[in-house]
């Protein structure tokens, strides 16, 4: 393997790594603190593509179009939470999960009600396109540089309001304390609202970034939406600093797997081998501690 | 009427309609109750982990799976003996099993459900690189499998062989629920840390209630590949998964023959509703929603009420059509 | 001399900086009844689960009838015949009372890999759970769903469960935790007919439960033991009613009335 090679992999599997946070960090602070498995996440990430194709042509900018789509994408998150969320509560896992299955199945339909079933093309902005040096002889996408930045910042920024704000001393404490920040006078529902809404953000912002890689398509957040539980198997369920590293070693070791398994083992087994690559870490992880590397909750 | 007799009554009325499909005549209802009891099966082993040892798995597709590739490679390779195959499906379920068993049951809750999907769906890409089995697009048998030289061809006959496994693994799994086996997964569901605190370990049986299960839902993966002679991806895929656990709910979790109903609407409301629209899903996504919010039982609950059916438990027995896990 | 049915070495456990258990050793003779008393917080619950299995201590040793259960899971232990009843009630809510009963009967057998015969048929299983039932004064509810059941009337099946496994040695957590006056009385009966049929860990707040019980006290504040002995050793203990201070009087009433 080149230097060239190992480096632009190395950097997609960071970029790779960065989306399955910015997922991960929503079903996972979701089920910290409202102890709620929202299988429905793959579909916010979906939701936020076919948004933005939406509203991109509908504005032809970029700038208008974004904050549009992810509007959107919250206001379909807050719905949801106050439907059929805010009931699953105190119900089981059993119920959340069959309820939040039932949404999957209905948004991939719903986009193809809206949208039909051939995919949609979502292209890089403009001013995102080409590529530049990283190393020398080294070039690689901007788009795929800005879209790490952009998911690195917001995880600078949910750092930040994690450790440092009111809200985030409250999604602390509501993740350990549910009583005593109740007993603080704190809206609890409107907490949970703000959790998942920041959530579905982050989701959205993911699919929106990751279309132009893609295609838009129903079902496009399903196999990403597996991925993000085994970051989160791997990471430890409620850990968002789990969520950080699980993602990281997922990215870097899935691309890495694509690109040279194939190449050790030949076509056949070498695919067969990528489709394991993942799991196969799970398990280690598994086996090394039941509840995940940075374990804040037990199942 | 006593209401275990009247339970008894209903039991021998659904046998008898069951047996009596074929009559019409019309070989489309035929394979449609077959794909039903298939189904039903595979849901069925779903339920003896959700409704008695309180294990929701979103992964029991990758067994169905398993089973059917077995088959299906069986088959081709020209061993199409059903007393060979569909025992080596089980057998090979089964051992998939024991791998991803050991590390799932490790898990607990929110963990064990992510590590089966986790699972399933490797078993789902491993399937998706297998370019001599047509790689994402399957491959087909070229017809069924032989009973002990009886062709399975006759879509009456091979609805009969199914009913009858239906059957058989019904009554046995009922035989398993109700024994001292039964007794310490029920426990196990109700309440895991007091199973342990009275001497019961309770990995080794959870994990044994895994492999039986995993046994079952590959038979019925060997029965579908055999059913439309044709084995793909499609079978592992999570989605399948899900469709269990739903039919399991639809039909009232705990109950062994509540997912075989549970299988019946969900196919059903598929057929009738996709003449009416390809987008059918649209109206089974809030449905399976509405079920788990606002309705309380699921439907072999429902009409073992309206018989008057529902029953008192014996002494020292389990109360039955006890909700699932958690 | 025989050694103690149940003895703790020297149990240490920290979470992060908090020292739950603090170099706890203490012992259950056989035929004793050996109460434990401390402040809530005092660390009980966690020294529980070091003697059961359910914690692991970060050092020290837990040995049952001479034998270093130290590294044994809760199910081995409570097949060696450590049985344990819980203080908030851990029943199999969906069994009937009978059910619960005989399941923990079961759990003597070597194993329960058996799929074909009902157990609900099984005389082995169900005579003795019906005879403990009826021993306990819940013959009348043997049918009866355990969720069905009374607060009272589960403080009762907990014990039931316990003594199904033919125990060498009872833990019994806050057994008259949530009793009414009558249920109390009850309990307290009952326990007196187990005194010395049974080696017992009790852990209790009810102070004359603890006095008329009880062959030794051991008060456990902050994860240590600050005093151990008879009745009359820990009622004139200062640090003991240092520690009971700002506490309702509770241990004060008993001296006064004892």
């Amino acid at each position: 393997m080149t230097f060239a090679l190992f480096v632009v992999q190395l950097f997609n599997g960071v970029q790779f790594g960065m989306m399955l946070f910015l997922m991960a960090v929503g079903v996972t602070l979701v089920f910290g603190i409202m102890r709620v498995i929202n299988l429905a996440h793959g579909s916010l990430f979906m939701v936020g593509g076919y948004f933005l194709v939406e509203s991109y042509q509908d504005t032809g900018s970029y700038w208008l179009a974004v904050p549009l789509a992810l509007a959107g994408v919250i206001a379909v998150a807050a719905v949801l939470e106050i439907l059929v969320l805010r009931p699953l509560y105190d119900r089981g896992h059993l119920d959340q999960v069959l309820a939040t299955f039932g949404l999957t199945l209905f948004f991939n339909e719903a986009v193809v009600v809206i949208w039909g079933r051939v995919p949609l093309d979502l292209n890089v902005p403009s001013f995102l396109n080409g590529h530049v040096a990283i190393f020398s002889g080294v070039n690689y996408p901007v788009y795929r540089l800005a879209i790490t930045a952009v998911a690195m910042v917001c995880g600078g920024l949910l750092y930040f309001v994690i450790a440092h704000t009111r809200l985030g001393a409250l999604i602390r404490a509501g993740s350990d304390k549910r009583e005593i920040v109740a007993a603080l006078g704190v809206n609890i529902g409107l907490l949970y609202t703000a959790v998942f809404a920041l959530g579905a953000a982050l989701a959205g912002l993911a699919g929106m970034m990751t279309g132009p890689l893609l295609s838009v398509e129903s079902g496009m957040g399903d196999p990403i939406l597996i991925l993000t539980l085994v970051v989160i198997v791997i990471g430890g369920a409620g850990s968002v600093r789990g969520a950080l590293v699980g993602a990281l070693l997922v990215g870097v070791l899935d691309t890495f797997s694509r690109v040279m398994l194939p190449r050790l083992f030949g076509l056949s087994a070498g695919t067969a081998l990528v489709g394991m690559a993942d799991y196969v870490l799970m398990a280690g992880v598994l086996v090394y501690s039941r509840t995940g590397l940075f374990a804040a909750h037990r199942g | 009427m006593p209401r275990l007799n009247r339970r008894a009554l209903l039991y021998l009325a659904l046998l008898l309609m069951a047996l009596a499909v074929p009559l019409y005549g019309n070989v489309y209802y035929t394979r449609f109750a077959t794909q039903i009891a298939i189904y039903g099966m595979a849901a069925l082993s779903v339920d003896l982990l959700l409704g008695y040892v309180g294990l929701i798995t979103f992964g029991q597709a990758a067994f169905v799976g398993v089973g059917a590739y077995v088959t299906g490679m069986l088959t081709v390779a020209g061993i199409d003996d059903a007393l060979i195959v569909w025992p080596a499906a089980m057998l090979v379920a089964v051992a998939f099993a024991l791998v991803i068993g050991a590390l799932s049951l490790r898990t607990e809750g929110f963990q064990f459900i992510m590590v089966t999907l986790a699972f399933a769906q490797m078993v789902y890409y491993i399937a998706q690189s297998l370019r001599s089995y047509g790689g994402d697009n399957g491959f087909t048998l070229g017809g069924r499998d032989a009973l002990a030289g009886m062709s399975l061809a006759n879509h009456t006959v091979f609805y009969y062989v199914v009913l009858a496994l239906l059957v058989a693994v019904m009554a046995i799994a009922f035989r398993v629920v109700g024994s001292e086996f039964g007794m310490v997964i029920r426990g196990r569901r109700d309440n895991e840390r007091r199973l342990a605190a009275i001497g019961f370990p309770p990995f080794a049986y959870k994990y044994a209630a895994f492999l039986i299960a995993a046994a079952i839902a590959g038979l019925s993966g060997a029965l579908m590949a055999n059913h439309s002679s044709f084995v793909s991806p499609a079978i592992l895929s999570w989605q399948v998964s899900g469709q269990l656990l739903a039919m399991v709910i639809l039909g009232s979790p705990g109950t062994l023959i509540g997912p075989v109903f549970g299988a019946a609407i969900y196919l059903v409301f598929q057929q009738v509703l996709s003449d009416y629209t390809d987008h059918w899903m649209i109206f089974f996504g809030p449905l399976l929603v509405a079920r788990v919010l606002f309705i309380k039982e699921g439907v072999w609950g429902l009409l073992l009420r309206a018989c008057g059916a529902h029953e008192v438990p014996a002494p020292g027995a389990v109360a039955p059509d006890r909700g699932a896990a958690e | 001399m025989s050694p103690p049915m149940l003895a703790t070495e020297r149990l240490h456990k920290s979470f992060g900086a908090l020292k739950v258990t603090d170099d706890v050793s203490l012992s259950v003779e056989a035929g004793e009844v050996h109460a434990l008393i401390g402040p809530n917080g005092a660390g009980k619950t966690t020294l529980i689960g070091q003697i059961t299995g359910e914690i692991m201590p970060d050092s020290g040793r837990v040995r049952f009838a001479g034998r270093d259960i130290t590294a044994l899971a809760t199910a081995e232990r409570a097949r060696l015949g450590l049985a344990r009843s819980f203080q908030i009630t851990s029943i199999f809510p969906s069994f009937t009372a009978e059910g619960n009963v005989a399941l923990a009967v079961q759990a003597t057998e070597r194993h329960s890999f058996r799929f074909w015969r009902p157990a609900a048929s099984m005389a082995r299983l169900h005579d003795p759970a019906r005879q403990l039932l009826r021993e306990l004064g819940l013959a009348a509810r043997a049918d009866t769903i355990a969720a069905g059941m009374a607060h009272g009337e589960h403080r009762q099946l907990e014990i039931a469960m316990a003594l199904a496994t033919a125990p060498r040695l009872l833990l019994l957590d806050e057994p008259m935790a949530g009793l009414g006056n009558e249920e109390s009385q009850a309990m307290l009966a009952l326990l007196a007919r187990l005194k010395g049929q049974y080696s017992i860990l009790l852990i209790e707040h009810d102070m004359d439960v603890v006095f008329s019980l009880a062959d030794r006290i051991s008060v456990l504040v902050n994860g240590r033991i600050i005093a151990s002995g008879g009745a009359e050793t820990i009622r004139n203990d200062p640090q003991v009613r240092i520690a009971y201070l700002g506490e309702d009087d509770e241990f004060g009433e008993a001296h006064a009335q004892g």
